[in-house]
């Protein structure tokens, strides 16, 4: 399979002859070559896929096609596309097919790229192991014992494998960086605001941002390129020029100034991806890139603040799953019967109190209420009834303002933080990850554990900024090792730039 | 913060889900576990500040008010657990 870049294929296409049918048809036989194995797709759509290719090939060759021409992508469960399936790896939208087209994918479409196929995710997008999905475990390419990382875990197993050449997922609080550390891909966060969010089913509005996985950062930058810029139909998208990402990644500059921050470096980081990303630094000081040491001093409750924020923000967004006007709805008869059953035990209960047995029946559940509970109980998975539950107790009354309102107050120091950084360096560095890939079904019963895995990624998504996770070699334990970059927001440019740079020390 | 399986029936009940008895016991452990970690919060000093509600600066803005095209009728009820030809259909709400 070939693993040359988007614009490679292109011109291959134009000046060899190759063609994007037989291009595709490879990554169709590697899909049902691998796929049973290590399960990134949740649907596929080979045939349309055909069709396309013929069209956007005759459009190579007259030189009318799009900046994704020769481009083939995976696209994470969670963004509608016009009659496909969107499930959100839910039970609630099993059924579930958009009636319109996300923004992102009429760029895609519009720049001409092949939307292949519904990659596979954590329910909801909640999760940093794709252990929570209704179509089960995504497992990691490179050792298929170990988790693909989360929630976009089917994006970033689809690109390791070579099923497709880029895919889009989405990084609530490091959903594309974490999984693409462990899968060995480039997985880029945007900057909150520069992606569009219209057609993303959300998860927690405030922090959820679209981007993309590639095998290289020129294939990001591409794909990022297509999908960014202002669009009126999201209301929080930003009206503010985008970078030229493909056309400034041509000339590489070395002459950065990287921050590293001392807590990113601290106790629960594994020591060999200590030493890894610390080398790769050195490298680049070598080159050119100047290291200041800096400091973010708010990091440890990073995790804290994203989790009640986010839980919160889940809680009031996944309201609307309530069986009435789409998604999964618990079967009439069942919840008249439940009903009944319910009467039937009060007046038992009661039998001899009059008064208590009319208030208790008073207390009960109208019809109506029964059918939301029964529906989003049958529907939602574990995890997600876990954070539901926990966001609305962060914002019950009497709770709120010791734990919501505390967290935006926090959420505020740790962007001033970054804030501060960024007047010294233009990326702040670290590693992506405090461990490589874990075990399937390791940390399953911790949640706390769990949610530790994601220290490194959360504060970029409580302060809006944009970061990048690039391979950086690999663990005495086989698995790759992902350096992280941050950059400042809307400077998506150097995020690339220094992933760019590392990709270069290897050649 | 100890979270008892009485608050768990509460906050369930808000949150429109069910939860068995046995559920509740391990929602309980989970969710204490969880909130206990988050009382790390408390270290911090935030007398003197503004919570963040936007990440970034945003104003908000006005489009033309312009008709475009909506979702077909047949397109918004496609999803429907159960709709007739023109509603969503719901159980009987007054009895």
């Amino acid at each position: 399979m070939s693993t040359n870049s988007i614009a490679e294929i292109r011109e291959q296409i134009l000046n060899e002859n190759l063609s994007l049918k037989d291009i595709v048809t490879d990554y169709i036989a590697t899909i049902e070559d691998q796929d049973s194995e290590i399960n990134a797709f949740v649907s596929t759509y080979f045939e349309e896929a055909l069709s396309e290719a013929e069209k956007i090939e005759k459009k190579i060759k007259n030189g009318t096609a799009g900046s994704l021409a020769g481009a083939v992508l995976g696209i994470k469960d969670l963004i509608c596309e016009r009659g496909r399936q969107a499930t959100c790896a839910s039970e609630i939208l099993g059924d579930f097919e958009s009636v319109y087209d996300a923004t992102v994918i009429e760029r895609l479409k519009a720049e001409d790229a092949i939307l292949i196929g519904r990659t596979n995710m954590d329910e909801f997008a909640m999760g940093s192991a794709n252990q929570f999905s209704r179509y089960g475990a995504v497992k990691n390419p490179v050792d298929t014992s170990k988790v693909s990382g989360g929630s976009s875990g089917g994006s970033a197993a689809a690109v390791a494998s070579n099923m497709v050449s880029a895919s889009l997922g989405s990084d609530t609080g490091g959903s594309i960086r974490q999984p693409a550390a462990f899968c060995g891909v480039v997985g880029v966060k945007p900057t909150y605001g520069r992606v569009s969010r219209w057609g993303l089913i959300a998860f927690a509005s405030s922090f959820d941002c679209i981007g993309p996985f590639a095998n290289n950062v020129e294939d990001a930058a591409r794909v990022l390129q297509a999908i960014s810029g202002f669009d009126e139909k999201d209301n929080t998208s930003a009206n503010i020029p985008v970078q030229n990402y493909t056309e400034e990644l041509k000339q590489p500059n070395r002459n950065i100034r990287i921050g590293v921050p001392e807590e990113y470096f601290g106790e629960g980081l594994d020591s060999e991806i200590s030493s890894n990303i610390n080398e790769t630094l050195k490298k680049l000081e070598s080159e050119g890139a100047e290291l200041v040491p800096i400091s973010l001093p708010h990091t440890k409750y990073g995790i804290a603040t994203y989790y009640i924020l986010a839980t919160a923000e889940a809680s009031s967004n996944l309201a609307r799953f309530d069986g009435i006007r789409y998604g999964h709805r618990a079967e009439k008869s069942s919840v008249v019967e439940e009903l009944k059953e319910e009467e039937g035990r009060l007046r038992e209960e009661f039998k001899d109190d009059q008064v208590q047995l009319d208030l208790a029946l008073s207390k009960m559940d109208s019809a109506l209420i029964k059918l939301y509970k029964k529906s989003r109980t049958e529907g939602f998975g574990t995890e997600v009834k876990r954070r539901i539950m926990l966001g609305t107790y962060v914002l019950s009354s009497g709770y709120y303002d010791a734990y919501y309102a505390k967290a935006q107050k926090v959420r505020r120091l740790i962007q001033e933080d970054f804030k501060k950084a960024f007047e010294k360096v233009d990326v702040i560095a670290g590693p992506t990850t405090p461990t490589t890939a874990f075990d399937q079904g390791a940390k399953l019963d911790d949640p706390v554990q769990m949610y530790l895995n994601d220290i490194y990624t959360t504060s970029a998504n409580l302060a809006g900024i944009c970061g990048i996770s690039v391979p950086s070699g690999s663990h005495s334990n086989g698995l790759p090792i992902g350096i992280q970059f941050l950059a400042d927001s809307f400077q998506e440019s150097k995020i690339l730039n220094a992933g760019r740079l590392v990709e270069l020390l290897d050649k | 913060m100890s979270v008892s399986e009485k608050d768990v029936h509460y906050i369930a009940n808000l949150a429109r889900l069910q939860v068995t008895d046995e559920e509740a016991k391990s929602y309980a452990k989970d969710m204490s576990s969880i909130l206990d970690y988050m009382e790390l919060l408390n270290e911090v000093d935030t007398s003197n500040v503004e919570p963040l509600e936007h990440v970034i600066d945003l104003d908000s803005r006005f489009r033309k008010d312009e008709a475009k095209e909506p979702v077909s009728h047949e397109d918004a009820l496609k999803n429907a657990p159960d709709a007739d030809s023109d509603y969503f259909r719901v159980p009987k709400v007054i009895e």
